[in-house]
C-alpha cells in the first residue's frame, strides 16, 4: 500500500477508482428507474428514492415490494435492514469526516458502498475523506441522472447489463480494492473470513444482512493460529 | 399520500439516521487502541463480503454464473498488476463474452 508517490499522482489515482465505480453504478440507476415506473411510481417519487434514500439495493428492494404489492411495512423494513450496514461504514469513514457538523451531517447522506469502499482503502485520513467526496458525489449525480434516464426512456435495461456483462464491474472494483490489503497477513486473514461469513449467510439470511455480518471476520484474524511458519508454509 | 410515498419518508428517515451516527456521534474522537485496532481491519472484511455477494448473491440465494468468471479474470488481472480501468473492462468483457457462448 505504501510507495511514495506524490499528491498529484495520488489524487489522480483515486479519481481512476472513482470512475470506474460511478461507471458501474450508471447501467443500475438505469434499471432502477425503469423498476419504478414499472412499479407505477412517479417520476418525482423515484427520483425522491435516488436523492433521499440514496441506497441503491434498498430502493430496488421496496420499489419491488410495493410492486408486487407487499404492505408499507414489509417494505420499509427490508429496505432499511439492507442499509443497517451503512452504520458500520460510518463507524468506519467517522474519523476521516470530521469537521463541523453541518459537514459531517451533509457528508453523511453519501455513505454508501461505493464511497466507503474508495476511501477505506485509502491508507491516509486525508485521502480517505477524498475518495470518499469523490466517489459519493460521483455515484450521487450519476445515480439520479440514470433514475430519470431508466424512468423515461428504458423498459429492457436489464437485458442490457446481462449482455455487455456489467454486472460484474461491481465485483471486480470490490476485488481491485481490496486487492493491495491482501498483502498483510490480518488484514488476508479477515477478509477471508468476511468473504466465507457473508457466502454462508446469503442463503440464510435477508439480503444485506451477510454484508453487515462480514464484520465479524475480524473476529476470525484475532483467532487464527498465530504460528506463522505453520500458516505461510500450509499456503504454499 | 400513497404507499410509495410513506415507504420513501419512512426509509429516508432511517437510511440517513443509520448513514451519519457515525460521523455525528463519533466524530474525530479518537477510538481506543483495540478498537481502533478492529476498525483498520473492517475494511477488508466489508470489500471482501462485497465482492462476494455481488459475485454469486441473486436475493436470498447463491447463483453461480457469468459473474464469477468476471470475478477471477479480474483476479488475474490485478495479480499482472494491471491498472484499475483495466481490470473492471476485463471483468465485463469476459462476463459477456461467457453469455454470448451459447
Amino acid at each position: 500500500m505504501g510507495e511514495p508517490i506524490s499528491d498529484e499522482e495520488r489524487r489522480r489515482v483515486i479519481r481512476r477508482q472513482s470512475a470506474s465505480i460511478v461507471g458501474a453504478v450508471a447501467p443500475f440507476g438505469i434499471v432502477f428507474g425503469a423498476a419504478a415506473a414499472t412499479a407505477g411510481l412517479a417520476l418525482w417519487q423515484a427520483v425522491g428514492y435516488s436523492a433521499l434514500v440514496f441506497g441503491g439495493s434498498s430502493q430496488f428492494a421496496a420499489v419491488e415490494i410495493l410492486g408486487d404489492g407487499g404492505s408499507i411495512a414489509s417494505a420499509a423494513i427490508a429496505g432499511l435492514l439492507l442499509n443497517v450496514r451503512s452504520l458500520a461504514f460510518g463507524v468506519i469513514m467517522a474519523p476521516a469526516l470530521a469537521g463541523a457538523l453541518w459537514k459531517r451531517a451533509t457528508m453523511s447522506q453519501l455513505m454508501i458502498d461505493e464511497s466507503t469502499a474508495v476511501g477505506a482503502a485509502q491508507s491516509e485520513l486525508r485521502w480517505r475523506r477524498y475518495g470518499f467526496l469523490v466517489a459519493g458525489v460521483g455515484v450521487f449525480v450519476v445515480w439520479n441522472l440514470t433514475t430519470v434516464i431508466g424512468f423515461v426512456a428504458f423498459s429492457g435495461a436489464g437485458d442490457l447489463i446481462d449482455d455487455l456483462g456489467l454486472d460484474a464491474a461491481g465485483p471486480a472494483a470490490f476485488l481491485a480494492l481490496l486487492w493491495p490489503r491482501l498483502a498483510s497477513a490480518p488484514q488476508r486473514r479477515t477478509a477471508i473470513g468476511g468473504a466465507v461469513i457473508a457466502l454462508v449467510l446469503i442463503p440464510v439470511a435477508p439480503p444485506g444482512v451477510p454484508i453487515l455480518a462480514s464484520m465479524f471476520g475480524v473476529a476470525v484474524a484475532r483467532w487464527w493460529p498465530t504460528d506463522e511458519t505453520v500458516d505461510e508454509g500450509g499456503l504454499r | 399520500m400513497s404507499a410509495a410515498s410513506v415507504v420513501l419518508v419512512i426509509m429516508a428517515i432511517g437510511t440517513y439516521l443509520l448513514k451519519s451516527a457515525g460521523p455525528l456521534i463519533l466524530g474525530d474522537r479518537a477510538l481506543p487502541v483495540r478498537l481502533q485496532e478492529i476498525v483498520d481491519l473492517l475494511p477488508a472484511a466489508l470489500l471482501a463480503a462485497l465482492a462476494i455477494v455481488s459475485t454469486v448473491g441473486d436475493g436470498e440465494s447463491i447463483v453461480i454464473d457469468a459473474r464469477l468468471v468476471g470475478l477471477v479474470v479480474a483476479g488475474i488481472a490485478l495479480w499482472r498488476r494491471l491498472p484499475f480501468v483495466v481490470v473492471i473492462l476485463l471483468a465485463c468483457a469476459a462476463t459477456a463474452l461467457v453469455r454470448a457462448i451459447p
